[in-house]
């Protein structure tokens, strides 16, 4: 139930920025969405058992595939954001600010 | 002989790590991004020997225990995406090496790193390292839309992006709760359970409309013509002959192992591929500029493609593919003949352009042999493909989707003759209201015949692949034997 909360609250919040015209604030706006894909990630292999995995395992031992899902959309989104702010970035030198003018 | 397709990523992405390395070395970079390429190509083809007897080829990367191993799977469909693919990789390479886009020292790396990433999506059997090969794949390309950065790349990057991610980002919402549901992601296992969990299926659902986006089908297609325009001319090449092509992929395998099965999908897939070629050929019809017309082209001939999602009989299958082989090429060839134009005169609007066949006679042709091509005039490949999808439509009793084709053709041919009239035939006109006229850059002799020689020689061999399909056409209906039954494939990939 509370990872239920948490993926709305973040998608919520996400959904807000992106729709939002500056760059940074879409920018941060996927954050927030990557979060709550991570979330529920992590709640698709059960929130229950959580135990180290592999090591000496036990029944409560979690599974470890939806972590391994959870670390590599961790990578990719961190790796789009800095692409994403390196826009912004270069949005500012070639007009002055990072907001998305009405372009044709 | 399963190991050979490992090859086909891994090699690449090696290869661009490299050419990161050797930035300061460009001939060496270059001849290492055409090596790599060059036998990329060899083994897809020797792929597609292996695949063509309904075969399917797999490898566990890493030799992990079943469960947790990661599946590649080649299939005929699998192959002759990678050997059409690679093709059109390395042409665009070696045209961009004549235009002076490979200059950017990141250019053939990235190129690398974009054919890694669509090779994944062609081989892999699992649907989380799909959301993978799908991000690799678009992380180059974001990076190669933005190459040039002026201000209009920044807002069709933003755009492009934005959209993009988004996709991704429900793809990967989709792939949380299939495994939440079913408690693995491997197709075969997915394929089994999904059609009788109505959850799951509904997991599959928010990863389908993904898909769609991708493919770029209406009402996900608005990114596609406003992001591509603004890409330098050969990179908008090369994305055309890979990145929808993709999504394209993938929706031909899910339908192939289960979708066709889920009540509704067929029919649903008719109104989505009629549709995508009347919104898309609209655009065209009303573009001013060549890459505009032809991005809007993208649009409409995806919805081509997935026409014979919504018939789903052997021969219909068998056409898709046949025309997805030959329109890939036929788009590259006349995106490139746009950047050559560019490359030549300095724009492509069309109000800026004009008797280039006086002055560039070969360029004419050189365009006119695609475009007739993409309009499936007899006797080119493109006839031949779409004469064969609107006959099995008809046969299939699907009427209005085989009709809308036919007229959508027509159209086709329309905004054809649009850029011919206003770019090769009449005059050109002088200066425009601010004085200006526009003016390319020189281009040595060899640099100009390979401009105009690459995309010539695409058309010709649509133009000889018409009455010579014979032998296409058999490999095409042994791949559509193959989705028509995915047993074998599934039973292969199973773990």
């Amino acid at each position: 139930m509370s990872a239920a909360v948490i993926v709305g609250v973040l998608a919520a919040g996400g959904t807000y920025l992106i729709l939002q015209r500056g760059i940074v604030r879409i920018a941060l706006g996927f954050v927030l969405l990557g979060h709550a894909a991570t979330t529920l990630l992590i709640a698709a292999g059960g929130v229950g058992t959580r135990a180290v995995p592999f090591a000496g395992a036990g029944a409560d031992a979690a599974d470890p595939l939806p972590q391994a899902f959870a670390l590599t959309a961790i990578v990719i989104a961190f790796g789009i954001t800095a692409f994403l702010l390196a826009l912004a970035f270069r949005s500012r030198d070639v007009q002055g600010d990072d907001d998305l003018e009405d372009g044709r | 002989m399963s190991e050979l397709l490992i090859l086909v990523l891994a090699v690449p992405l090696t290869a661009g790590a490299t050419g990161v390395l050797l930035r300061h070395r460009r001939r060496l970079q270059r001849a290492l991004a055409w090596v790599t390429l060059g036998g990329v190509v060899a083994i897809s083809l020797l792929l597609v020997g292996a695949t063509s007897d309904g075969s399917t080829l797999t490898v566990d990367v890493g030799g992990f225990p079943a469960g947790l191993a990661i599946v590649l799977g080649v299939d005929a469909l699998s192959a002759l995406l990678l050997t059409i693919g690679s093709t059109m990789t390395l042409v665009g390479v070696v045209f961009a090496a004549a235009s002076g886009e490979d200059d950017h020292p990141l250019f053939l790396p990235l190129v690398l790193l974009l054919w890694s990433g669509v090779a994944l999506a062609f081989v892999t059997a699992d649907l989380f390292n799909l959301f993978v090969a799908f991000e690799v794949m678009l992380v180059a390309s974001y990076v190669l839309l933005t190459l040039r950065g002026g201000g209009a790349q920044v807002r069709a990057g933003v755009l492009y992006v934005g959209t993009n991610l988004l996709a991704s980002t429900a793809f990967l919402l989709g792939v949380g709760l299939v495994y939440g549901r079913l408690g693995t992601v491997n197709l075969a296992a997915v394929s089994t359970a999904v059609p009788d969990d109505p959850a799951a299926l509904a997991g599959m659902g928010v990863l389908l409309v993904a898909v769609v986006a991708k493919a770029s089908l209406v009402p996900l297609h608005g990114w596609l013509p406003r992001a591509y325009v603004h890409a330098s001319p050969t990179v908008t090449a090369i994305f055309s002959a890979l990145l929808t092509k993709a999504g394209v992929y993938v929706l031909y395998r899910l339908t192939s192992t289960f979708l066709h099965d889920v009540d509704g999908f067929l029919p649903a897939m008719l109104v989505v591929a009629a549709v995508t070629m009347v919104v898309g050929v609209l655009g065209a019809v009303g573009g001013g500029d060549m890459r505009g017309i032809l991005t809007f082209h993208m649009v409409s001939q995806v919805g081509y493609l997935v026409l014979p999602l919504g018939v789903w009989t052997r021969g219909a299958v068998a056409a898709g593919l046949f025309y997805l082989l030959q329109y890939v090429a036929v788009k590259g060839a006349l995106f490139l003949s746009a950047a050559a134009v560019i490359r030549s005169e300095g724009t492509d609007r069309l109000d800026r352009l004009g008797g280039l066949l006086r002055t560039r006679p070969w360029l004419g042709v050189a365009f006119l042999l695609p475009a007739l091509a993409l309009a499936g005039i007899p006797p080119t490949s493109g006839f031949l493909g779409k004469y064969l999808l609107i006959r099995t439509a008809f046969e299939a009793q699907a009427y209005v989707a085989g009709a809308t084709a036919v007229g959508v053709s027509l159209l086709t041919l329309l905004s054809m003759i649009k850029i011919f009239n206003g770019a090769f035939w009449g005059d050109r006109p002088g200066a425009d209201a601010d004085g200006r006229a526009p003016t390319g850059t020189p281009v040595g002799t060899t640099a100009r015949r390979v401009l105009v020689g690459m995309p010539l020689g695409i058309g010709v061999a649509a133009l000889v692949l018409g009455p010579a399909a014979a032998p296409l056409l058999d490999v095409v209906g042994a791949a559509a034997d193959a989705l028509l039954d995915p047993t074998a494939y599934l039973t292969a990939v199973a773990r």
